[in-house]
């Protein structure tokens, strides 16, 4: 291999003024992060929503909730990105617009907006399955004891249900974090955007990436074990994840 | 709103738009589907394989590939892949290697993670009495796993296996930062080219969309039909 290795890159100064490579790097971390949390709040919040209509007794409530998962589940994320950043802006009325082009920081909105609409999808599925899988005596019982359907969900059936899905939240949260490097389509200089204009700075392929890769496999694990830990405090007894 | 659209625009370039990109789309997606269940499987298979080396060597590639973005796969195969070329054949300089190929070796290598965890959930769910049995009859373990175990194993997680791969078929649109005309990245040139951002992008939209609606629609009838036989 004629390819020149030079690991010492990172502590270089990078030609965009802000510090060495690896600050950079470390920025677009930053910037991962918080696209991802910001997406992750918005996706629990409306997931939480159309998940709970989707099992709602009303026929129109849960007919809202699939066309709202059939409409972001069939798109790759990066055609909504295109469609909020793009497209949107052009179809409102031309001042507001015009005032969503000159946003500063237009990307990260978009992109924490376009993320959280995309996994609040799988969120909710997540949870219908959760409320799915808790025995029906559980509502009736609620009902029973004269719960309207509100206190049925808030006392009765949420608890579990959230408590029951923790395991595959944490997935779909790391996938909420990998998902903000597409952003990097719509001008998001996120950490990989970042390894990417290392790259193209330094010629320094290679080693842009490995940084870039090694940041992930960090997140991924501080996130796995915070979970982990989340998971076991929360786990209810006697269910499969429980003891 | 919709005064001032041009739907000529794609009509002008549906030629461009399917011919070209769908074509490039969907082959990625069909022979990148088959390319990461074959190798997902012998990882599946390394992992249930009891060797120690082998199990341990499988799980690292598939946990490494799991919590990597797609975007940033891509984007390191599309620069390693000519030096891993230079390395097999032995010449003196990176290869050069087409946009396609470069897509396709990503794909297979990077859903082979994916497809090896609904495999190894497939070969773990057929019940102990089957290999055994295959083992009183006498077939070798390359036998049981080829004439028993996978057949079923992947019978069962047909519907699993097919949602992946419309999960696969809208993840080819991320080729885009490559500057791949796939199908997003046809219609994107299109758009650049003409000034049409607007039409193209949603004619792009309700094209994935379509698409990923009958196949899952698919899917599900396929799943119903599968439940009844088992």
């Amino acid at each position: 291999m004629n390819y020149h290795w030079n690991w010492h890159i990172f502590f270089e100064p990078a030609p965009n003024g802000s510090g060495t490579y690896l600050d950079m790097l470390l920025s677009g971390l930053v910037l991962t992060i918080k696209t991802a949390l910001a997406a992750w709040i918005i996706a629990l919040v409306l997931g939480s929503i159309v998940g709970v209509m989707r099992t709602l007794p009303s026929r129109i409530a849960s007919a809202i909730g699939f066309c709202y998962v059939e409409f972001f589940r069939n798109m790759p994320l990066l055609v909504q990105l295109f469609l909020w950043f793009f497209v949107l802006p052009e179809l409102l009325p031309r001042a507001v617009g015009l005032w969503m082009k000159q946003l500063p920081n237009a990307p990260f909105y978009t992109a924490a907006i376009g993320i959280g609409l995309f996994m609040s999808v799988r969120v909710a599925e997540q949870l219908r399955a959760g409320i799915g899988s808790l025995p029906r005596g559980q509502r009736m019982a609620g009902t029973a004891l004269g719960l309207t359907t509100l206190q049925v969900y808030r006392y009765v059936l949420l608890p579990m249900a959230f408590r029951i899905i923790m395991p595959p939240l944490t997935s779909e949260f790391l996938s909420t974090i990998k998902n903000t490097s597409v952003a990097i389509t719509i001008g998001l200089i996120e950490l990989t955007g970042e390894a990417r204009a290392m790259q193209e700075f330094s010629f320094q392929v290679f080693e842009a990436f490995t940084g870039a890769t090694v940041l992930y496999l960090l997140i991924n694990v501080v996130v796995v074990v915070a979970m982990r830990f989340i998971e076991r405090t929360v786990a209810v007894p006697g269910y499969i994840t429980g003891k | 709103m919709f005064d001032n659209f041009d739907f000529d625009v794609i009509r002008r370039s549906l030629g461009y738009l399917f011919i070209d990109g769908m074509t490039f789309t969907l082959t990625l997606t069909v022979l990148g589907a088959l390319g990461g269940l074959i190798f997902g499987t012998l990882l599946a298979l390394m992992r249930l394989s009891g060797m120690k080396l082998l199990g341990r060597f499988a799980g690292l590639y598939v946990d490494l590939m799991r919590s990597l973005p797609l975007v940033l796969v891509i984007f390191w195969f599309y620069f390693l892949v000519p030096y891993i070329g230079q390395w097999l054949t032995g010449s003196s300089r990176p290869i050069r290697v087409g946009a396609f190929a470069s897509c396709l070796i990503t794909f297979i290598l990077f859903e082979a993670a994916y497809f090896s965890e609904i495999m190894r959930a497939g070969i773990q769910s057929i019940s102990r009495g089957q290999p055994a049995a295959a083992q009183a009859l006498g077939l070798t373990y390359r036998q049981t796993m080829r004439y028993v175990v996978l057949p079923q194993a992947f019978r069962n997680m047909l519907p699993v296996l097919l949602t992946q791969t419309i999960v696969l078929f809208q993840d080819t649109s991320l080729v885009y930062v490559l500057s791949i005309p796939d199908f997003l990245g046809a219609a994107s040139k299109v758009a650049q080219r003409d000034g049409r951002l607007v039409e193209m992008y949603l004619f792009a939209a309700a094209v994935y969309f379509t698409i990923s609606c009958f196949a899952s629609y698919g899917v599900r009838r396929l799943q119903a039909r599968i439940a009844i036989v088992r």
